[in-house]
């Protein structure tokens, strides 16, 4: 295919061709810079948690008298054990994703304060008797913790649990010791140290702390025996029961706790909440994305159409001087071809620049090199189905158009 | 002329209809996006006490250790101890002050059997209520003398007061708190400020307010805990009041500039008084101003504003498009203009008749647009984001939007109205 020709032309219609130019590359620009946010979003809510989320069940109880926790923790776990299908039950001071943090800054050398630079946030999970079996942690090293451990383990006066063990998952002990084995080293927080006995895989934080991964996955487990900080009872059964473990979890807590309020649900739906946000915001992004696609498309429908009806008479004198209907056709998709290629070209320069802006200004990652070459062929593809029709058109004028008068 | 003008244009949009409504459509949906997101901009980056907010300022200080401290680097933090709080407080430096910690506070209902529920509550001193400009419905604020007693009083919202007491005059009644007995001395009217600045956990800063205030010292008393509690060293949390832990916010109002620096003087002199007896170690301090400490804590989410960003570029492409097709329209009617301009009309009446039929066009599109972005709010509403409930267009935002409905089709009809004007008449004759 001659492009010559094709370039002669659009120098007469400047302004026009230079408009579908714009506008495809002010498009791909858009779609590249949304669908990488769509995609660190959407990354966001299918964030791996190494527990059984799809069997759990998980009951809040506030408000119960503290003082009595240690007598009635043990009476109310006895009687969720007695919920038909349930096969763990425990309690723990808040579960991933729930949004209850309990955060401390750990360090690795005894003289080291919480407020130095060099510590490292993580969350604190108080786990009752049997809570690593009820949430289904996945052990990678070491052993969990005993019956011993759970009993000599109390709440102090302080946020800190009064105990000498502690498992970490995997992306804490890289934080704290890298490229060691974390088994029998000990962490520190003040005057408390906690020697590692367990390595779990990675399990998420109840909320994010801090930007990036470790903001939402450093974690570390403790023992502890029944305290009133207690107040998540997590039970673990079919995914197919969970629904009704977790009503009758509340109902039965409910009944022997008068005074507190007790409230029940599912796992998932804690994870459902808890992205609900990032969620919507994929859905948005997805909406304009498809609708920006479709009003790029009609434009350059519209455009070439008028293209199209404008040169009805040349297209007439080329089909009597012997093109045949393919080479107008070529002739409307080169130029597309070309034009989009102007824009893409334009709008990966701005998807970059786009994206450096919002690194610059926002918790953003600098996007893949892929993205671009991807959004460009997106738009070229989007470019020759949208002018697809008016070629077709143009290809149906007969040759006799060229003997009647324009 | 305009009359004439306007015939013209909706002879020339209703020769095309398809091309008509695409136009509108696009421009339509560019507007609707661009309003939806805006209206919720709006809505996150308000003012929550027009009026108030620029005599409200919030003390900051760092009680930190010395350790990792580098001067100029950190910032004063976000929440004072209990012990700098009430000294900040008992010194009276500004014209009213008012202690604030938030809290969740078990309510038992009145009839017998009714299951209790937890109600967001804040923990705070006498001036708060007439400060914030909090309107009541029965009764009043307590007093300072209150404060100092630790008296269990309360004033409750509006809504609670539906709830528990069928909305009738509670003064005096009973309300029962974490398992105590508190008397009702005030019943508020509608007061929501949106973002709930003084709620320091800022996570829940919107909706439909807190249900109970009630003093400080009282709230203590019956074992209310605050929300967020950051401590910096091992600590006693059942005694926060003497723990290194920091869990207060302190609200001052300070009329003038002159007062402003005043206090910030008094603020940086606490700081130094402090450092010299040895419990501080860091001289950072800071006061800023309502909206600019809603600015500090980022209230308004990032994705906000990258929804915004996203529809604007969307309509930057709607308007492109529209000049396109514009272009178009006006081009093919080139011989038309031949015409009309041999048969006299000026350039500048050319010009006039396409920018009409680019006005119609951005009219359009804004009363369609308006259609779109109250959809787009009604989804937003459905959302589950706590700010959802409050998305809503008002006068202001209806106005803006035809306004920038017209701004972009005439910004569109711009290039289309001077390439028309442009036509050399002769030509276009000829060949006819």
């Amino acid at each position: 295919m001659e492009i010559r020709p094709i370039l002669a032309s659009l120098r007469k219609h400047r302004i026009p061709a230079l408009l579908i130019v714009l506008e495809i590359a002010l498009a791909c620009a858009v779609l590249c810079n949304a669908v990488f946010l769509i995609g660190a979003r959407a990354g966001e809510i299918a964030l791996p948690n190494a527990i059984d989320e799809q069997g759990l069940s998980v009951v809040t109880l506030t408000g119960a008298d503290p003082d009595r926790a240690a007598s009635e923790i043990p009476r109310n776990l006895d009687a969720l054990r007695r919920i038909r299908g349930v096969r763990e039950v425990a309690v723990l001071n808040t579960v991933p994703l729930s949004g209850n943090g309990w955060n401390s800054n750990f360090t690795t050398r005894p003289d080291m304060k919480p407020t130095d630079k060099g510590s490292i946030n993580s969350n604190v999970y108080l786990m009752g008797e049997g809570a690593g079996r009820a949430l289904g942690l996945r052990l990678t090293q070491g052993r969990m913790f005993t019956g011993e451990d759970y009993a000599s383990a109390s709440m102090g006066s302080s946020f800190m649990p009064e105990t000498h063990v502690a498992i970490v998952n995997q992306r804490l002990a890289e934080r704290l010791w890298p490229g060691q084995s974390p088994l029998g080293r000990k962490m520190y927080v003040n005057q408390y140290w906690y020697q590692v006995v367990g390595v779990v895989a990675n399990v998420l934080r109840p909320k994010q702390a801090g930007a990036g991964l470790p903001g939402i996955y450093d974690a570390a487990f403790f023992p502890m025996q029944p305290t009133a900080e207690l107040s998540y009872y997590v039970l673990r059964g079919a995914p197919a029961d969970r629904e009704r473990i977790a009503r009758q979890a509340e109902d039965a807590l409910s009944g022997l706790e008068p005074a507190a309020v007790a409230e029940g649900k599912t796992f998932v739906d804690i994870r459902g909440d808890y992205f609900s946000g990032a969620a919507s915001m994929v859905w948005m992004l997805v909406l304009v994305c498809v609708v920006m696609l479709a009003v790029t498309a009609f434009g350059i429908v519209g455009l070439t159409s008028f293209w199209v009806a404008q040169r009805r008479r040349q297209i007439g004198i080329r089909r009597a001087v012997g093109a045949r209907r393919g080479h107008i056709l070529s002739y409307f998709r080169t130029e597309n071809f070309l034009l989009s290629g102007a824009g893409v070209l334009l709008g990966m320069l701005l998807a970059f620049g786009i994206n450096l802006y919002l690194m610059q200004h926002y918790e953003m990652a600098r996007m893949p090199w892929y993205y671009l070459p991807a959004g460009a062929i997106t738009l070229w593809l989007l470019g020759q189905v949208a002018v697809f029709g008016p070629a077709h058109r143009a290809a149906a004028v007969p040759p006799v158009e060229a003997t009647r008068s324009a | 002329m305009f009359g004439y003008y306007l015939q013209l244009a909706l002879r020339s949009l209703g020769r095309n209809r398809v091309l008509t409504t695409l136009m509108v459509l696009a421009l339509a949906l560019g507007i609707g996006a661009c309003i939806t997101t805006l209206a919720v901009l709006r809505l996150l980056s308000g003012d929550p006490l027009p009026g108030r907010s620029a005599q409200l300022y919030y003390p900051q200080i760092d009680p930190y250790p010395k350790d990792g401290y580098v001067p100029g680097e950190s910032k004063p933090q976000e929440n004072l101890t209990w012990v700098d709080a009430n000294e900040l407080f008992a010194a009276h430096r500004a014209q009213r002050q008012a202690l604030v910690a938030l809290g969740s506070a078990k309510i038992q209902p009145r009839d017998a059997g009714g299951r209790p529920f937890f109600g967001d509550a804040v923990m705070t001193t006498a001036e708060f209520l007439p400060m914030v400009g909090a309107p009541f419905r029965y009764g009043g604020a307590w007093s300072a003398a209150d404060d100092a007693a630790g008296a269990r009083v309360v004033v409750i919202a509006g809504f609670l007061n539906q709830k528990l007491f069928g909305g009738a005059n509670s003064v005096g009644r009973t309300l029962r708190l974490n398992g105590h007995d508190f008397r009702v001395v005030g019943v508020l009217d509608r007061f929501s400020p949106q973002p709930r600045f003084y709620a320091i956990n800022l996570g829940r800063s919107y909706g439909d307010g807190d249900g109970v205030f009630l003093p400080l010292r009282a709230g203590r008393a019956v074992k209310l805990d605050p929300y967020s509690v950051s401590c910096w060293e091992a600590a006693d949390i059942e005694h926060l009041e003497t723990a290194p832990c920091m869990w207060l916010g302190l609200w001052v109002e300070l009329p003038d500039a002159a007062a402003v620096a005043n206090y910030k003087r008094f603020l940086d002199g606490y700081v130094r008084e402090q450092i010299a007896r040895g419990r501080f170690h860091r001289t950072d301090t800071a006061l800023p101003d309502l909206m600019q400490w809603l600015r500090d804590e980022n209230v308004v989410p990032d994705d906000a504003r990258l929804q915004a960003g996203l529809a604007f570029g969307f309509l930057l492409i709607c308007v492109t498009n529209t000049i396109g097709l514009l272009l178009a329209k006006c081009l093919r009617r080139s011989r038309e203009i031949g015409v009309r301009r041999a048969l006299g009309a000026t350039r500048g009446a050319i010009f006039g008749q396409f920018m009409v039929e680019a006005a119609i066009v951005g009219l359009a599109g804004g009363l369609l647009g308006l259609v779109f972005a109250e959809l787009g709010l009604w989804g937003i509403r459905h959302q589950p984001a706590e700010y959802a409930e409050l998305a809503r267009l008002d006068l202001s935002m209806f106005v803006f939007t035809f306004i920038v409905a017209l701004l972009s089709a005439l910004v569109a009809g711009l290039l289309p109205a001077w390439r028309a004007c442009a036509v050399a008449p002769a030509p276009q004759l000829k060949s006819a």
